[in-house]
């Protein structure tokens, strides 16, 4: 079978097209191709844990408990959610890209299923989201993040720190299909370069850069998808506050957030992949 | 192109099923009829090229062919089955005219995540041989060049050891080097008696690798053969002669313009040129019956053929003797 001079035409049964969603040769070539593209390298895994220097390690903050953490924990987490999605978003998005190079339309001629591709780029996507938390949250736990409660008995609960990290990725998610939606929505070469400015802007908004307190920017900022996320991954941190003046908001609220706008990004990204795969 | 026809080793069809069956194909984009009624039916081991000016429906009807495209009405058959079948079975596979290559992996990955999507692929070093890139398997797609990235293209579309493979415009932007290229590895993998199937604007290209035409103009098919049948269906052949003393109203040429075969007729000087189905006839008759010297027979080219029955220029035939 595998000589040149072999002419036999292949059996039916190996012509029977694979099933499954995993494709693990794919998902390797990806994480390959992720790891040589120095553009996202650096936004995912260089800017989040300089701005965390930037912004979080004043001796002040190492000081000053949110509920359960420092304020150089919660900047951490902040940070770390900020370097996933901007991971989770790019590797969506990048499906722009492909339709643009017409490798999606290669796909279609072969027995690769659109969902199989679809499933490797989240994959792919939530890994370097993965990568990104972790190099945040070692930098964070080296620079000075830690545990503190704002009374002796809430203190030392590392847990709630490593559950905050944990979040801030699984929270990533939403936004990988917010960059598929955007990346099968918006037919530009260089999508990212949309996202990125307006992901910085979303993040102002929905209160993950500073605090919100209270007034009309608080009360646009529960509308804002960063919102529930940011609030979510920092619940470990908070609590519901406990007299600290970090705006803990409605941990209900925020789940809220969360589901409604994972729902629309899904159904949008969903909608947009089956036209774009639709015969015409 | 009959010398390829003897080597050529039909491999024993799977069924009796055509590899290509085309029925009453229409496909309209808005008032346009890009197909406007095309039946085609290839046969197993058949190398055809379909040909045709840019916008004749070539890749429409391409695209319909593969299942990138629905038909607004008609049916399509591949290998007896719904292209999407064939598709995912590996039976068919496709070298498209430009795109569809990640340009930040290498040649060699590139064949190797393709092989991944299917139950079964030839191996990566064999498909590179056999497209003649194996020395650049290392090289990053985007520093290939056109006739690089083609085969490339070819060498993925080699990988489920498919029983028909359709290119679309293959050479398109190719240097002179890359075409021969290509077509070297093309015609080396049709003599182990695969269907191929490629579409071309390029009538050498047709001419000279392909033992059927047919010949697409407006969403139609307008002639369908070898190409000397092609050839001759837009009149065959012109015979020029010299008749000594010749007049345009002499007995000879109305008896010249009587002969079976005969479309048109001309005379210029003591020159007579004809357009005839029949060149043998007409020169027997002027060899035989006239005192006519220096006749000469010779082939319309494809190219006269092509412009005649597209109809997209309006051939001066007379233009076109001087």
């Amino acid at each position: 079978m595998s000589t040149i001079t072999s002419t036999a035409p292949a059996t039916t049964a190996d012509r029977a097209p694979r099933r499954g969603l995993v494709n693990l040769a794919y998902l390797q070539i990806e994480l390959r191709r992720l790891l040589r593209n120095r553009r996202t390298l650096i936004f995912a895994l260089i800017m989040p844990p300089v701005f965390f220097l930037l912004f979080g390690t004043v001796q002040e903050y190492k000081t000053k408990s949110v509920g359960y953490a420092n304020i150089t924990a919660w900047i951490m987490v902040s940070m770390a959610l900020y370097g996933a999605m901007l991971a989770t978003t790019s590797g969506g998005a990048s499906v722009s890209i492909e339709r643009s190079q017409g490798w999606t339309r290669q796909l279609r001629l072969t027995p690769l299923r659109p969902a199989s591709y679809v499933f490797t780029k989240v994959v792919s996507a939530m890994v370097l989201g993965l990568a990104s938390v972790l190099v945040t949250t070692t930098v964070g736990l080296v620079e000075g993040a830690k545990p503190l409660g704002l009374h002796p008995s809430m203190d030392g609960q590392w847990g709630r720190i490593a559950a905050a990290t944990a979040l801030a990725w699984v929270c990533s998610a939403v936004f990988a299909a917010f960059g598929l939606f955007m990346g099968y929505l918006l037919p530009s070469e260089n999508v990212m370069q949309v996202l990125g400015p307006i992901l910085a802007l979303l993040a102002f908004a929905g209160g993950l850069f500073v605090p919100l307190g209270t007034g009309l920017f608080a009360t646009i900022a529960k509308f804002i998808p960063t919102y529930g996320v940011a609030q979510l991954a920092r619940w470990p941190l908070t609590g519901t506050g406990g007299g600290s003046d970090i705006d803990t908001g409605n941990l209900a609220l925020a789940v809220l957030n969360v589901v409604v706008w994972a729902t629309i990004f899904t159904v949008g990204a969903a909608w947009r992949f089956r036209k774009d795969t639709a015969r015409v | 192109m009959t010398s390829t026809d003897t080597t050529r080793q039909p491999r024993p069809a799977a069924g009796a099923a055509p590899a290509i069956e085309l029925r009453g194909l229409h496909k309209a984009f808005g008032p346009v009829r890009a197909v406007d009624g095309i039946d085609l039916v290839i046969q197993p081991g058949e190398v055809v090229a379909f040909l045709g000016p840019n916008g004749a429906g070539k890749t429409t009807t391409i695209d319909m062919l593969l299942g990138l495209a629905q038909a607004d009405a008609g049916d399509v058959r591949v290998l007896g089955m719904d292209p999407t079948r064939a598709i995912a079975e590996g039976r068919i596979s496709a070298v498209m005219q430009s795109g569809g290559l990640l340009k930040d992996l290498t040649v060699g990955e590139t064949v190797e995540l393709t092989a991944s999507f299917f139950a079964s692929a030839r191996s990566t070093s064999e498909v590179l041989a056999r497209a003649g890139i194996a020395d650049i398997a290392d090289r990053r797609v985007e520093k290939c060049s056109g006739g690089q990235q083609q085969r490339l293209r070819f060498a993925l579309a080699l990988l489920p050891d498919p029983e028909l493979i359709v290119l679309d415009e293959p050479t398109t932007g190719m240097d002179v080097e890359g075409r021969r290229d290509f077509w070297t590895a093309l015609r080396a993998d049709a003599e182990r008696g695969r269907t191929i199937m490629f579409a071309t604007h390029y009538l050498e290209e047709a001419d000279a690798y392909a033992d059927r035409i047919v010949l697409i103009s407006h969403g139609r098919i307008v002639a369908d053969g070898s190409a000397a049948q092609v050839k001759s269906l837009t009149a065959g052949r012109i015979v020029s002669a010299t008749l000594p003393g010749l007049l345009a109203d002499a007995p000879e040429v109305a008896a010249l313009r009587a002969l079976p075969g005969v479309l048109d007729l001309e005379v210029r000087r003591d020159r007579v040129i004809l357009r005839t189905s029949d060149s043998d006839g007409v020169a027997r008759h002027l060899l035989t019956q006239t005192a006519a010297t220096d006749v000469e027979i010779t082939a319309r080219g494809l190219e006269d053929a092509f412009l005649a029955l597209t109809g997209d220029t309006q051939t001066d035939t007379t233009g076109s003797l001087s």
